[in-house]
């Protein structure tokens, strides 16, 4: 009878425990309780915890904490300091999958807030543990160890090297293989955050054979499994030649061209980034691209999105057209020219028609024939009134003023040049009376019997002559 | 001597006769002396004249011979530059021929080659065609990707048709569900179901299966309150499942060590005592003022406050004093609230309520297990 009551004593005391600390994990989900529970001191209530007899209780401990910790950093510092870290890496090796899958959601969360922290971690030799767990068998298990992993190594290129030190890359190569979607996606995202710091980090991740893993993946219809390979291929062709010409030996065109007209924005967005890592290098990777159809491509996605998801393509028409001259030629057959003066004109941003005046620029500048495109859809009073708008920001201001200049050097259009000549401020209607020079000179060389009348009606001359006293 | 007084008297006659004769002859000598001189001063002037003249034609003989020779052999300089100028003209006119039909010759050749441009932009613009028109991959080299394409492709038309098919079927559903009205009864048959048919329209099946709408009921806020009751309630609802027929009345009770039956269910089944803590509700002090103004407010025939009897006290204003009026006096911190609030950090938008718990001195009035003193 006795040991009974001695037994129910304790039973009532481990459920006492298992209450507390389900319901405070449930507490943790809702923001506006997580105060209360910091000040209540759940912090060293729960520490005592994570080395309980039961195992539920344990595994319930460390969630509450994860959820804790997720929410602001400062409760993740407490967790750090706390010394709480060095228990979770150490009970991590031996226990279940469901403690494991706990305890490296604590380690994400911990990670994620700030690069002390996650320096933190490494610190205390979490890595090898996290990798340790991504070798295991339930992919619940590797999908948090590798969320983990992301999390520290998207700080900056000390902790990726740290994480690759740790010999996670080819783990998590191994990972996208397998057939779970979410983990695939979460490795993908980890790879993407390791190669994004650096060359060398880029080239570990490389090494391990990943474009052809990751190129394998674009086609799979899961949007965010989309938007993160996209993401890892375009961390790895941004940093120079070689990178990107190895991810274009994937063989990723034409398929990354279907994925620009996938209904999801981000991964449109993130495939016309991957495009315009690729262009940016060379002029060959550029034709490469135009060949693929992969301007008309990104001219129809620019076309059916709207705001910061248009940015990547801009700039990747401006890229190809800054190469050489044919390539512009290629972006102004396919429709391009219209579709930037549209986006110049609709888009409330700054730094959006900063791109869109930079990347009309650099059509415009090559030839006559390549001004003379850029400037009939009437783009240069839109030009012009930014560059003289005050609401402008500085950065819109130069490039229009650079792109005005560029496209007024080669243009022999008049008709479009004479807008121009009433509005225009000193500096650039010297630009433009230039022009008109060059034209109207050898055209009135030429003409001088019986035309020229007919000339200065049509380019209104008289103007012209009124300000060559002016000036 | 006359003839010397004559002479002497025609001496000074004599002479000027004498000078007289001289100077005559002298005036003629004068004249004919310059008139000599005249015709000789002519006559040489005529010769010198004559002279410089022969010098002015040999001068001019010999400067004009000079000067033509001069001029031929300017002449001749003349020439000879229009002549080299000539030439010169024509061999650049030769090299720019030359010139042009290589450097045509060597861009179309070596350096760029406009047909191959125009092809190339052509091809460019087929492809972006072909691309923007996602089905007909004819320039996709490929083979591979084409094929997985356009299995993404079909696959895509796939769930789109789905989709469509699907919004269409809930539009239908819920025109259905609207317009169910319409359906035929036993008496008149409805529109969908004319008795010229032989069978009924698909609408027809369709409004039968549609459940009608709904008026949108106004949501009644339940209030999370859990009282004591609610928990009596509960426990009753779980109580020993009673069948409709009562077990017969003299059944044997079963052999065994059985406590009785009626005893156990009594045991077990035992209402809830709550002592006076539990049941009080928390915030009876609150209740008990709400309930005593309920009250009151039922007694009173004038809500208005009393107001003093005479008028002399009417308009006269009240002076506080010194202790209250100075503003160094007293901080209503301590005397009208306690405690520091701080709105701005609760967390849900609710302060603190004032609760007094009853304390249990006469919880275990009547309850303790002995007897002793009771009155009987």
């Amino acid at each position: 009878m006795s040991q009974r009551q001695v037994l129910q004593v304790f039973e009532q005391y481990q459920k006492a425990r298992t209450q507390f600390v389900q319901t405070v994990a449930e507490l943790a989900t809702r923001p506006q309780n997580i105060e209360t529970l910091q000040n209540a001191g759940v912090m060293s209530l729960l520490r005592p915890l994570l080395l309980d007899v039961v195992p539920t209780i344990q595994q319930t401990a460390v969630l509450a904490l994860g959820r804790l910790a997720n929410y602001n950093d400062d409760l993740a510092e407490a967790v750090v300091k706390g010394g709480i870290l060095p228990q979770l890496v150490y009970s991590l090796v031996e226990q279940n999958r469901f403690y494991k899958k706990a305890a490296a959601f604590v380690l994400r969360a911990v990670g994620k807030h700030s690069p002390q922290l996650a320096q933190a971690i490494v610190d205390c030799g979490a890595l090898d543990t996290l990798v340790v767990c991504l070798e295991d068998f339930d992919p619940g298990v590797r999908e948090a160890a590798a969320w983990a992993f992301s999390y520290i190594a998207r700080h900056n290129a000390e902790l990726s090297q740290a994480v690759v030190d740790a010999g996670a890359v080819p783990l998590l190569v191994l990972c996208i293989q397998e057939p779970e979607i979410a983990l695939k996606g979460i490795a993908a995202s980890a790879l993407s955050d390791i190669a994004k710091h650096s060359p060398e980090l880029a080239q570990t991740v490389v090494d391990v054979g990943a474009i052809a893993h990751l190129a394998q993946m674009i086609l799979n219809p899961d949007a965010k499994l989309k938007r993160q390979v996209l993401s890892a291929l375009s961390q790895i062709a941004k940093h120079s030649v070689n990178m990107a010409e190895m991810v274009v030996e994937a063989e990723i065109f034409p398929v990354v061209l279907t994925c620009l007209k996938d209904k999801d924005d981000y991964v449109k967005k993130n495939a016309s980034t991957l495009i315009r890592e690729i262009a940016k290098h060379t002029p060959e990777l550029s034709q490469l691209i135009v060949n693929a159809g992969g301007v008309a491509a990104v001219i129809d996605c620019i076309a059916s999105c709207k705001g910061n998801i248009r940015l990547p393509g801009i700039m990747m028409l401006g890229y190809v057209a800054a190469h050489s001259e044919n390539l512009a030629m290629a972006v102004i057959i396919s429709k391009g020219v219209p579709m930037l003066s549209v986006c110049l004109s609709e888009e409330p941003e700054d730094h959006i028609k900063a791109a869109a005046t930079w990347a009309l620029g650099q059509i415009g500048r090559h030839t006559p024939e390549h001004a003379r495109a850029v400037v009939v859809t009437n783009t240069l009073p839109v030009l012009l009134s930014l560059y003289m708008s005050t609401e402008s920001s500085e950065d819109l201001q130069i490039k229009s003023k650079k792109a005005l200049k560029n496209i007024l050097q080669q243009c022999t259009y008049l008709p479009a040049l004479e807008p121009l000549l009433y509005d225009a401020p000193p500096n650039i209607l010297k630009h433009v009376v230039g022009q008109f020079s060059k034209v109207l000179l050898s055209w009135i060389f030429r003409h001088t019997s019986a035309e020229s009348g007919q000339l200065s009606t049509t380019y209104s001359l008289n103007k012209v002559i009124i300000l060559y006293p002016n000036s | 001597m006359a003839t010397l007084a004559r002479l002497q008297a025609r001496s000074t006659s004599m002479g000027q006769q004498y000078y007289y004769r001289n100077s005559v002859v002298d005036v003629f000598r004068k004249k004919e002396n310059d008139a000599a001189v005249k015709i000789q001063s002519w006559f040489r002037g005529c010769q010198v004249r004559a002279y410089i003249r022969h010098l002015h034609t040999v001068a001019t003989t010999i400067q004009k011979w000079w000067r033509g020779y001069l001029g031929r052999q300017r002449y001749q300089l003349i020439v000879k530059l229009a002549y080299y100028t000539m030439k010169m003209n024509l061999y650049n006119a030769m090299a720019v021929r030359i010139q042009r039909r290589w450097r045509g010759y060597k861009i179309r050749k070596y350096c760029f080659n406009y047909y191959y441009l125009k092809e190339y932009l052509k091809a460019v613009s087929e492809t972006n065609d072909a691309i923007r028109d996602f089905r007909i991959m004819n320039s996709c080299t490929l083979f591979r990707c084409r094929e997985a394409l356009e299995e993404f492709a079909e696959m895509k038309d796939r769930e789109e048709k789905k989709a469509d098919l699907e919004r269409e079927e809930k539009k239908r559903d819920y025109q259905a569900r609207k317009t169910h009205y319409l359906l035929s009864t036993k008496q008149i048959p409805g529109i969908y179901n004319s008795p010229f048919r032989k069978d009924p329209d698909p609408w027809e099946l369709r409004l039968q299966k549609a459940k009608p709408l709904t008026h949108r009921r106004p949501k009644v806020k339940q209030t999370h309150s859990v009282s004591l009751s609610d928990w009596l309630a509960c426990t009753s609802a779980r109580s020993f499942p009673r069948s409709e027929i009562l077990p017969p009345i003299d059944r044997k009770p079963c052999q065994g060590p059985f406590r009785p039956v009626a005893e156990v269910l009594e045991q077990r089944y035992r209402p809830l005592e709550p002592t006076l803590r539990v049941a009080d509700p928390l915030d009876g002090l609150k209740e008990a003022r709400r309930e005593v103004q309920r009250q009151e407010w039922a007694r009173n025939v004038n809500d208005n406050m009393f107001l003093p009897f005479s008028s002399y006290h009417k308009n006269k204003k009240y002076i506080p004093t010194l202790h209250l009026s100075s503003k160094y006096g007293s901080d209503s911190y301590g005397r009208q609230h306690f405690r520091d609030e701080n709105p701005k950090r609760w967390i849900c938008d609710k302060d603190f309520q004032t609760v007094l718990p009853s304390f249990d001195l006469f919880s275990k009035y009547g309850k303790l297990y002995s007897k002793a003193g009771q009155i009987v």
